[in-house]
């Protein structure tokens, strides 16, 4: 008998850890880092309100799938591109980089 | 108190300590590998729950994939270096505070609306362990069907995105 309900602290708790580095970090790949986190406490909510609520169903279950996916994506695009800031300016610190601030 | 809600209350603390260690770790080595802690914890709860396909997908994208491509790009950028600590003190403060208000907006909304009451009142879906409700051949069929409750369309949705992303990757990062 397990309560999956106390699920939704568990990712909720990750979730502002997410909020909490992604404003307190300055690499850019630690604040990737956090959004990895967020992500990841949404994926889990999903996987537990298809349990909670839906048990036969399996919506939340792809939706889940797909996130991964996408996630998986999103973060190969942005490491290229910090790559591609690393040659060029050799540092990624978000203070650093203000070439394209106004 | 059976092995299964041993092992879920393992995960949790195991899940809430690794996910804080992540931001706060002074290393970015580390918080990547605290982060990959979260990851594996994630896979055991979605294996808990009976959904073993998403949890074997998590361990091989996410564990497999994602974190040693970052562990790669830290180690390509030299973030041992990296000060990730330095900060202004009172920037620090209200991030914390706004995440420390979040949760507590939350906590509040969900202890004012009785959830844990409501979902002890809709009965069954607690006790769902190890269902097999989702297996491989299912989820061939769900993931190629075009009727009703097929997922055709997002399939190949992401199937291009993958490809423009690969695209994408290879443009950015090469060298000019």
């Amino acid at each position: 008998m397990i309560h999956i309900e106390y699920l939704l602290i568990v990712s909720a708790i990750m979730m502002f850890a997410g909020i909490y580095g992604f404003l307190t970090r300055r690499s850019t790949l630690a604040i990737l880092l956090s959004i990895e986190l967020m992500l990841n406490s949404a994926d889990l909510n999903f996987a537990v309100f298809n349990k909670m609520l839906f048990p036969a169903g399996h919506e939340g279950y792809f939706f889940a799938i797909f996130t991964i996916a996408i996630a998986a994506a999103e973060s190969a695009v942005a490491i290229a591109i910090m790559i591609n800031i690393y040659r060029i300016y050799k540092n990624i610190s978000v203070d650093k980089l203000e070439k394209m601030k106004w | 108190m059976d092995s299964h809600n041993i092992m879920f209350v393992i995960l949790s603390v195991f899940m809430v300590l690794s996910s804080i260690a992540t931001v706060v770790s002074k290393s970015i080595i580390r918080a990547a590998t605290y982060l990959l802690f979260v990851l594996l914890g994630t896979a055991g709860i979605y294996f808990l729950l009976g959904y073993t396909f998403l949890g074997a997908v998590q361990i091989m994208v996410y564990a497999g994939g994602i974190v040693v491509l970052y562990v790669f790009s830290i180690l390509l950028t030299s973030g041992q270096q990296e000060k990730l600590s330095k900060n202004i003190v009172s920037k620090v403060v209200a991030s914390a505070l706004l995440s420390i208000a979040g949760f507590g907006v939350f906590l509040f909304m969900l202890l004012k609306n009785k959830l844990f009451e409501n979902v002890a009142a809709l009965g069954a879906p607690t006790e769902a362990v190890g269902t097999e409700t989702n297996s491989i051949d299912q989820i061939g069929h769900f993931m190629l069907s075009s009727s009703e409750g097929g997922y055709l369309l997002p399939f190949e949705a992401v199937s291009l995105l993958l490809l423009a992303c690969i695209v994408a990757g290879l443009i950015v990062a090469r060298k000019s």
